[in-house]
């Protein structure tokens, strides 16, 4: 299982730093999801995987580690929040330089 | 605690003014305004009045709390004679400050604005005068360089203001840096940061081999601040602030906090050779210098800043020489000063003001126009020349005293009067020019408009400081000496033997005080011959345009450095990044690699303990990598790729479901519900044109990278899910129930245990919201009336079934959000999940029955709400504080009732209540206003009539401007 979970990792890794080298907006934003699944998915797996063991307390037992699943909680509605801000961000590009592409730039460099 | 609002009071007042302006019609906002603020100024005062009968009585007022304990941090202010002094100036100024600016400003728009940071300032320089605390009293110093940087580039137009501001930043923030450096290793040699042991280990710092050091960097910051040769440039550069500024930062006030320190500090410093040659020659040569200058300076400002470099020099002097009566004269002349000087600004201000120009090659003949302000403008010059009975003079006298009495340079003593005359000879001759080319000096001349008296309340501020000139220069024992002895008492510890007689009988500091009024005048009648050996002898450089040069100069240096600035690329920078992380995960790992051989590797691999795989994981692992392949496969159709990306997440949550983390699931399902939405909203705006491919060399690169890097974390991955490592998930584990009185771990760490990370992560969300809002303000998008195949867009924009279907499903969704955020303490849910839910719910209304419609049903401001939720986290945070404890400790009950079964309260609910609602606001205000952007394609539709198979996108300026409508529903 955790040959499995790793490679699962390390496809949205590659495949997600590929898409962050593209030229145009939507694919760096494609890329930077990915990379964030990929960075939840090990932040989780940090803690070991383990089946039926959810850390609610109601009998007693042994428990999934709750640490990494707090810290990818906010995670993902920050990656939200992160998807959101680069989308956007492209949008404002895509109104101010009139391209969505990622290295357009409008005339001279203004001070 | 109390002596604490003095300082408090201003900077929570600092809000006032906006709120008063909110409140009232537009007309009255400038009154609104000025009321607050003055209101502020005025509580400030009252409660300094309040404490200053105990330092009549002879004794100081303290408060402590502690702060950083462990840097040796302390909330520790004193209210000592030195300190009053100060802060009457500083309020008892700052008040007709603001009775002057309501008049200055009567028809900015920008007055809340002004004295907001204003009352800001205020509270950062009462905080440096009442500090007990090296490293307090530096970051009100900081304070003050900051508020002062937004006041000087008060009008954001105006390049000189821009200009002298960031001079201004750059000499008093630089000063600020070598001040901390210098306090940082006082407080090591004196053993603490605290005023008092400080002050108190004068002998110690003096023996120390670190003396010379902290000496130097402690006089940069206050010679930096009360602009002294040669760092004096910044302050008539910062001329170009708003004249009621001018009259409290440049000359009452910031200025003085230079000398503040070198007051304060006095008993620790002074008495030693190296002091008497730094701070006296430093401050001579600044007197003498700022004082020619100012001769020869048009600008009625110009004059007025270098008249008060020289008198700030002269005072810093007075300090250099060492000896306490040196010491009572300067702090007698900086409380002199601050009142002459801020009349004299404000009487500028109303030149200014009235006649439309401060050029005094323009002006003359202004007495026949406004005799009062004449008046009132002469008595103030004629203190700031020294004339007898005004309190200029009596100061003056004291310097010209200390000058004849000191012995210090042997042979060479006639040379300290000799230059002190010269410059009283230079401060007439500036006086008289101001006074004598301004209101006289022939006929008014063309001027924009007909000068006349300002309204009669603006004159009264500087008719009371004028007044005060008068009252200080007749009756000097019994108006000013009771507070010049606090003042001096508690700087030198004891009470010098002084007299402030205006007459002293034929001595010869009087007969100096005569040469140097003679001396002016006739300066003055020879002034044509002066301007032009002026002209002549001195090139038209300055220390500004000197610092505009360097300036300059460095920014195209590092221009020059940086490689190809005009060809940087970010997708090369993403590159360079990634190989740099790259390189240096792998360096360390490369004599592990050398050494590797296959049969080790797969030994190890044969050797992990690995859990069972399952045929279902199997396939949700190949749906992922397949899903992802297909992701980058696709990344052109873009609605492919967006349904793809989908697919991940949902494979992911089901992940969570299947190793224990019913949270995490929610959350990954919610969020990838929004995310998805998000992504649809945005497809509609992003032009369909091809770009060109990049090079078979950049792809070839890129597919290394992301191979490399890929290989990399899977492999890091694997070896962490391997490696037994220590947890302290069982101090969580144990700790939920009894500590936090939780059943959901996970929800327990989010809002108890790591509560402070919770609360910064829902400012972060707050402020990507702040910041997606402010981007689309006024953008200009291209909207397409068609898609990629030329068809229009469905007209049906609104389909019936799904708005009838979602109707009823609201506040069934509302209430499962409710559920969710009331049981996340015991079960898997809490604010994150419930707020996404409420999030959902809300956004498919508008997609099913269009935004005007939810609108009109549902007024939400989520501004208002982020803000809100924002505050009742915090508030609940900061309520532990009420009951002592610390920050962010949570309560809970436990109760048991018939009628509601068994029932949790914590206060940690509200928190989690907090963070619904930010997460709510955040979810809404950015979907909200996206889909408003494209909720304009109905009027762009009647509007538009070209049909475009790929519609190209259209130059920004032609696009029809979208954002500029008004955002609130």
């Amino acid at each position: 299982m955790e040959v499995l979970i790793a490679l699962c990792i390390g496809v949205l890794v590659g495949c997600g730093v590929y898409l962050l080298l593209r030229a145009r907006s939507f694919s760096v934003v494609l890329g930077l999801t990915l990379l964030s699944y990929a960075t939840n998915l090990l932040l989780f797996a940090s803690g070991g995987l383990r089946s039926n063991q959810a850390p609610l307390l109601h009998e007693g037992g042994s428990f999934a580690d709750p640490l990494p699943q707090a810290l990818v909680l906010t995670a993902i509605v920050i990656g939200f929040a992160m998807t959101a801000f680069m989308l956007v961000l492209s949008l404002r590009a895509l109104s101010d330089l009139g391209s969505d592409r990622v290295d357009s730039r409008r005339g001279g460099e203004e001070r | 605690m109390f002596l604490a609002w003095i300082v408090a009071i201003p900077f929570l007042g600092a809000l006032l003014p906006y709120g008063a302006v909110r409140l009232v019609p537009k007309q009255a906002c400038g009154a609104a305004a000025s009321l607050a603020a003055a209101l502020v100024s005025t509580s400030a005062l009252i409660i300094a009045l309040s404490h200053t009968p105990d330092v009549f009585a002879g004794g100081e007022v303290h408060a402590s709390m502690p702060w950083i304990p462990r840097i040796g941090l302390t909330l520790a202010l004193r209210f000592d004679g030195l300190a009053m002094v100060f802060v009457l100036l500083i309020l008892g100024i700052g008040l007709l400050v603001i009775l002057y600016a309501h008049f200055y400003l009567a028809k900015s728009d920008q007055v809340a604005r002004f004295f907001a940071i204003l009352l800001l300032f205020q509270g950062a320089m009462l905080g440096i005068v009442l500090s007990d605390n090296l490293l307090l009293l530096l970051l009100f110093w900081e304070l003050t360089s900051l508020t002062s940087f937004l006041l000087v580039g008060f009008d954001p137009r105006s390049i000189e203001a821009r200009r002298g501001a960031r001079m201004a930043l750059v000499i008093t923030g630089g000063g600020g840096l070598a001040l901390l450096a210098g306090f940082l290793l006082l407080g090591s040699v004196a053993g603490s940061f605290e005023l008092s042991e400080v002050l108190a280990a004068g002998e110690r710092v003096h023996q120390h081999p670190l003396y010379l050091p902290i000496l130097l960097l402690i006089l940069l910051g206050a010679f930096t601040k009360s602009a002294q040769f040669p760092f004096h440039f910044w302050l008539p550069s910062a001329m170009t602030a708003p004249t009621p500024v001018s009259a409290y930062l440049h000359s009452a006030t910031m200025v003085k906090a230079g000398i503040f320190l070198l007051a304060r500090f006095f008993p620790v410093f002074a008495e030693t050779d190296i002091w008497f040659y730094l701070v006296g020659g430093v401050g001579l040569t600044t007197f003498l210098f700022g004082a020619y200058i100012a001769i020869f300076k048009h600008d009625i400002k110009g004059l007025l800043a270098y008249s008060t470099i020289s008198h700030l020099g002269l005072i810093t002097f007075l300090f250099g020489l060492g000896t306490p009566l040196g010491a009572v004269a300067g702090l007698f002349h900086a409380m002199n000063h601050a009142v002459f000087k801020a009349s004299l600004f404000m009487a500028a201000g109303i030149i200014d003001h009235e006649a439309g120009t401060r050029d005094m090659r323009r002006l003359s003949g202004l007495w026949h126009f406004m005799p009062i302000t004449g008046t009132l403008a002469m008595v103030a010059a004629a203190a700031m020349a020294g004339v007898p009975l005004l309190n200029g003079f009596l100061s003056k006298e004291m310097f010209f005293a200390e000058t004849v009495h000191h012995e210090w340079l042997g042979h060479l003593d006639w040379l300290l009067p000799f230059i002190a005359t010269l410059g009283g000879i230079f401060a007439v001759a500036y006086s008289v020019r101001f006074i004598h080319d301004v209101f006289f000096g022939g006929p008014l001349q063309e001027l924009d408009r007909t000068p006349h008296e300002p309204p009669r309340w603006m004159r009264i501020p500087v008719e009371i400081l004028v007044a005060l000139c008068l009252l200080v220069g007749i009756f000097p024992e019994q108006t000013v000496r009771p507070l010049l002895d606090l003042g001096v008492q508690s700087m030198l510890g004891f009470e010098p033997r002084y007299d402030l007689a205006i007459w002293h009988g034929f001595s010869f500091p009087l007969l100096m005080s005569l040469v140097a009024l003679v001396g002016g005048l006739l300066l003055y009648r020879l002034r044509r011959w002066l301007f032009r050996a002026h002209d002549w002898v001195f090139p038209p450089t300055s220390g500004a345009s000197v610092f505009q040069r360097l300036s300059t100069g460095l920014q195209l240096l590092a221009r020059a450095r940086m490689p190809h600035p005009t060809q940087a690329s970010l997708q090369n920078s993403i590159a360079w990044l990634l190989l740099t992380t790259l390189v240096l995960a792998i360096w360390p790992l490369l004599p592990a690699l050398w050494s590797l051989d296959v049969a080790g590797l797969s030994d190890w691999l044969m050797g992990l303990e690995l859990s069972p795989l399952d045929v279902p994981s199997l396939g949700a692992g190949l749906i992922l990598v397949v899903a992802a392949a297909g992701v980058v496969g696709l990344r052109r159709q873009r609605l492919q790729a967006t349904i793809l990306a989908g697919v991940i997440g949902l494979v992911l949550s089901l992940a969570f479901v299947h190793f224990s983390a019913p949270d995490l699931a929610l959350t990954q399902l919610t969020v990838e519900v929004v995310t998805t939405i998000l992504l649809l909203l945005v497809l509609y705006f992003l032009p369909q044109s091809d770009v060109a491919r990049l090079s078979r060399w950049r792809r070839t690169r890129d597919l290394v990278l992301a191979v490399v890097a890929g290989t990399g974390v899977a492999a890091l991955a694997l070896v962490i899910m391997t490696t037994q490592t220590p947890s302290i998930a069982e101090y969580f584990l144990h700790a939920a129930k009894p500590a936090a009185g939780a059943s959901n771990v996970v929800n327990a760490i989010l809002v108890d245990f790591r509560g402070f990370d919770t609360l910064g992560e829902i400012t972060v969300l707050a402020i990507a919201a702040a910041g997606i809002f402010a981007m689309l303000r006024g953008i200009r998008l291209h909207t397409p009336q068609r898609d990629l195949f030329g068809r229009p867009w469905s007209p049906d924009v609104h389909p019936t079934i799904l708005a009838m279907l979602s109707r009823p499903l609201l506040p069934m969704a509302l209430l499962v959000a409710v559920f969710m955020l009331l049981r996340g303490h015991h079960e898997p849910g809490g604010g994150f999940i419930a707020g996404l839910i409420a999030g959902i719910a809300l956004v498919l209304q508008q997609l099913a029955s269009g935004q005007q419609w939810s609108a009109e049903r549902l007024r939400l401001n989520y501004t208002r709400l982020i803000g809100a939720g924002l505050l009742m986290a915090l508030g609940t945070a900061s309520a532990a504080l009420l009951w002592q404890r610390p920050f962010l400790t949570s309560a809970f009950w436990h109760s048991e009732s018939t009628w509601l079964g068994e029932l949790e309260l914590t206060s940690a609910m509200v928190f989690d209540t907090g963070v619904f609602l930010v997460v709510l606001g955040t979810v809404m205000l950015i979907l909200d206003n996206l889909g408003r952007l494209s909720g304009h394609r109905q009027h762009g539709r009647r509007a538009g009539h070209q049909v475009a198979a790929h519609p190209a996108p259209v130059p920004a300026a032609s696009a029809p401007a979208l954002g500029s409508a008004p955002w609130k529903s």
